[in-house]
């Protein structure tokens, strides 16, 4: 095919298939927004604006600010300290810093409840020590914040590494050069290049803030999402619960499009196109000790301090689970999530690229409603998923009726492809962002260079884009897999018959309340999800090398440990 | 990896786990399609008693309630699902009300379980006492009744798990039957003017609280007290040892029962064998088994039980009011709440 013809056929083609698969993954998102106009609802909107909503949306907005601040701070410092400095442990560091990851929320709110707890062990040994004042309740809105900065911090701390790697090499040293010295030089030039991917860190580890109920309704605390499920379980009043639902998903939006404004038209592509790691500064004395305590709290209250009482709690009650059922668990759990992993990275890479290439602000905003998924509490998108699959399938059992006479009952529906569907409507934000993160680094130069060169949108893709974007990739998949490890409601309500996971597991035991015996699964789901965190997250380490080494390794060279 | 390898990778592993997935009913084995909202380890060994007595395999899925009813509305007429069961009589109330069961045709289960426990299409099959639990040394006078929580004797005492959590709509909706809405709106504001804490955790929790001096007085379900009680933990048994478990209401109705029950669906592809799980269910085997594998009570009188805890918890009076109405008040009970401050 001549170049020209695949040039003029290519973008075409690519916009389609992205409004097709966008259109695809938002449709859970506008079913439930649907509910917008429906007459129904107002008692109940009534009743709940004039008790508890008020109270709802303050205790919110605080959880919110709190995780926004936290996982800021704590990503971007980890982050910064790093990939710009050597200490003590810093290549340990570099990777284990996204080991809090592989831990629900809610598991970390069950371990930090079984040791902090009044009737708890801890608060226990202080009454015999003497300690008569009781400390502060973990199960509070301020624990509740604390325990989402824990294990949401290295949504920040990954995309920001990643940004500072990118512009380490340059930017960073030539305004070292010029004078600046080395906090002016974070403030002024490598935090503000940054940006996009600090924003998109904390913007996921908000929308996972909000959606989240486990970790609140366990802790007490209400949060608007706990208005939508009131609506909806206590007072049976689901068209209430969706309006409600869209409510906060409109608020999500104008946050994401105030961020996209506060940009305004800066671009953030490192213009020189080096790809050299810079030469971290060595710390020594308090400052080598500082910072390494700096990356070990996070380390140990996100990781650490859980993974031990977890630990403790699963020795207490071995042999709950047969070794045989466990690992069918893990293994439906693992497979979900990688097949899911590969192909969230794949449509986002289609999305996010017919974004770029037709620069229309149509498409952009299609991949924020498909992302919307993500600030979704879970039941809410699982019914939203629901609604359009289970249609779709009563059409296509009425056709295969009237075409054959068989009666092939619902197909789709309670199938392991449903169930990654609705996956997919909730965490295709997650590698989108990442992926578009990755993307908005790549110049457009680099593109009119290639194409200058003769090659095609889809040659400049595999030669050009694919290699620089390796690490944007393999961070979303990782994210993705770990968040379908986690994934509790959509699992739940979507999966087919007999198929438990891990997480489906853990449900069932702690919402009968056997903490203990659900400890042994939800360690599980902490280790399995590891085990592609730790290697991915080497990998990226491994690529500070200078050159060659990890730009000419075969594509499988993320599988290999060192 | 390169893009579009990625997502052919992607999708062959898609395709070989959609054509390894159950396709449900397959045609020469019996079958059960059960969607349950009991998710306890003990139910696993009633269904394979259940295949071994009649052949019918139980296929089943275990979620939420609430998510559950939607999976059932959704499938519509072609849906997969024979039975469902569930805690809590305003699920059950609520499946009926959306026409989702089929009528409930039974001489066995009309003769087996109490008329009050039983609705047109769907019956409880087991009971939970909703009881007053005291830390040992206080005056168990002031808390022989659910009225008693909400007196300012109490004031500052009081454990208890979030107001929104179905064991406590369900006692809401007995009171607002006994007592009305207005006695009923007052009585949880004694409540949340006495509790020593923000709700939060469930019932074990507030056990544990009491336990620990906390607080004084809690609400909890039995099957949690008498699990506390049998555990092979020393820890267990010594929160037990420091608290009382008190009936509440036995000089007047009866304590609260909260009940877990299941219906045939309208759409059951396989009706017969729904029917007979739920006469199964109903069986003396099954009922003691929900006593003594869960610490639940029976609904069928005749059932006998080997379950020391619940024996030590000895005989009490139970409230007697119609399953109907507790399914009929819980939104009620909520706004009540609501209004009262009983997070």
């Amino acid at each position: 095919m001549p170049a020209g013809a695949e040039r003029r056929r290519g973008p075409a083609a690519l916009r389609g298939a992205a409004t097709a698969v966008g259109a695809l993954v938002a449709a859970p998102v506008l079913t439930v927004c649907a509910a917008v106009l429906a007459p129904e609802g107002g008692e109940t909107w009534r009743h709940l604006a004039s008790t508890v909503l008020p109270d709802y949306v303050a205790s919110t907005a605080w959880l919110c600010l709190a995780v926004g601040m936290g996982t800021t701070v704590v990503g971007t410092g980890t982050a910064w300290l790093v990939t710009m400095h050597e200490f003590p442990g810093r290549r340990a560091f570099e990777w284990a810093l996204v080991m809090p990851l592989a831990f629900p929320a809610y598991v970390l709110a069950y371990a930090y409840t079984d040791l902090l707890q009044f009737s708890g062990p801890v608060q226990g040994w202080l009454r015999a020590a003497g300690w008569e004042r009781p400390l502060p309740d973990v199960r509070s809105l301020g624990g509740a914040a604390a325990m989402f900065v824990a294990v949401l911090y290295p949504y920040v701390y990954l995309l920001a590494r990643s940004a500072f790697l990118e512009h380490a090499s340059g930017t960073t040293e030539v305004a070292r050069s010029l004078g600046l010295g080395p906090w002016p030089a974070f403030l002024r030039v490598s935090l503000p290049l940054a940006r996009p991917a600090v924003a998109a860190g904390a913007g996921l580890a908000l929308m996972e803030t909000l959606a989240d109920y486990g970790t609140v309704a366990y802790f007490g605390v209400q949060t608007f999402t706990t208005g939508i499920y009131r609506a909806w379980f206590s007072l049976g009043d689901r068209v209430a619960s969706a309006q409600l639902a869209t409510a906060l998903l409109g608020a999500v939006l104008l946050l994401l499009a105030l961020e996209r404004l506060g940009r305004g038209r800066a671009r953030f592509h490192d213009a020189t196109g080096r790809r050299r790691p810079g030469s971290p500064g060595r710390l020594r004395g308090w400052r080598a000790a500082g910072a390494a305590a700096a990356c070990g709290l996070p380390l140990a209250v996100g990781f650490a301090v859980p993974a031990a009482v977890l630990l403790r709690l699963a020795l207490a009650h071995a042999g709950t689970l047969p070794p045989g059922r466990f690992l069918r668990l893990a293994g439906n759990s693992f497979s979900l999530a990688a097949v899911t992993a590969l192909l969230a990275v794949a449509l986002s890479l289609l999305l996010a690229y017919a974004a770029r290439a037709s620069r229309s602000r149509w498409a952009a905003a299609l991949n924020r409603v498909a992302g919307l998924g993500y600030a979704t509490p879970g039941s809410v998108i699982a019914v939203g998923v629901l609604v359009p699959v289970t249609r779709l399938d009563a059409w296509l059992a009425g056709a295969i009726e009237g075409a054959t006479g068989a009666r092939p009952g619902l197909v789709l529906t309670g199938g392991i492809a449903a169930l990654v569907y609705a996956y997919l409507v909730r965490f295709l934000a997650v590698s989108l962002h990442a992926v578009e993160a990755a993307l908005a680094r790549i110049t457009p130069r680099m593109d009119d260079a290639a194409r200058s060169l003769g090659a095609g949108p889809g040659e400049t893709l595999r030669r050009v884009h694919a290699p620089l974007l390796r690490r944007g990739l393999l961070t979303a998949a990782l994210l993705v897999f770990v968040d379908v490890m986690k994934e509790l409601p959509a699992t739940l309500v979507m999966r087919p018959f007999d198929f438990d996971t891990l997480a489906t597991t853990v449900f069932a035991l702690a919402s009968d309340e056997r903490l203990g015996e659900a400890a042994g699964a939800a360690l599980a789901i902490v280790a399995a999800g590891l085990v592609p965190l730790v290697i991915v997250s080497r990998q990226i380490a491994r690529e500070r090398r200078p050159a060659g080494a990890a730009q000419g390794a075969p594509a499988l060279g993320a599988v290999e440990v060192p | 990896m390169s893009p579009p390898r990625l997502l052919a990778a992607a999708l062959a592993t898609l395709a070989a786990l959609f054509l390894a997935s159950p396709a449900p009913g397959r045609a020469a084995e019996q079958v059960l399609h059960l969607y349950s909202a009991r998710h306890y380890p003990s139910d696993e060994a009633l269904f394979a008693r259940f295949t071994a007595l009649t052949g019918i395999r139980v296929s089943r899925i275990e979620g939420k309630e609430d998510e559950l009813l939607e999976r059932i509305k959704s499938e519509g007429a072609r849906g997969p699902a024979d039975v469902f069961l569930t805690v809590d009589a305003a699920r059950l109330g609520q499946a009926e009300a959306l026409g989702l069961f089929a009528p409930l045709r039974s001489r066995l289960l009309e003769e087996r379980i109490p008329a009050h426990l039983r609705q047109p299409t769907w019956a409880a099959f087991s009971t939970r006492a909703r009881v007053i639990v005291l830390r040992k040394g206080l005056d168990p006078a002031l808390a022989r009744d659910y009225e008693d929580l909400a007196r300012p004797a109490l004031k500052g005492k009081v454990c208890v798990r979030s107001g929104s959590h179905p064991y406590n709509l369900s006692l809401g909706s007995a009171l607002i039957a006994h007592l009305g809405e207005a006695r009923t709106e007052e009585w949880a504001r004694g409540l949340v003017a006495n509790l020593a804490r923000a709700p939060k955790g469930g019932d074990t929790d507030q056990i544990r609280a009491v336990a620990a001096g906390e607080c004084q007085v809690a609400l909890a379900n039995s099957y949690y007290v008498a699990r506390l009680m049998r555990s092979d933990k020393a820890e267990d048994r010594e929160v037990m040892a420091r608290v009382t478990v008190v009936w509440p209401n036995q000089g007047n109705r009866g304590v609260h029962l909260n009940v877990s029950g299941g219906g045939i669906l309208r759409s059951a592809p396989h009706p017969e064998a729904a029917l007979r799980f739920l006469e199964f269910l109903a069986s003396d085997e099954a009922q003691a088994h929900f006593a003594d594998g869960n610490n639940e009570w029976p609904v069928v009188r005749t059932a006998v039980t080997h379950n020391p805890a619940l024996e030590a918890l000895g005989p009490f009076r139970a409230d007697g009011l119609d399953v109907a109405a507790l399914s009929r008040n819980t939104a009620q009970a909520q706004k009540l709440y609501d209004r009262a401050g009983w997070r």
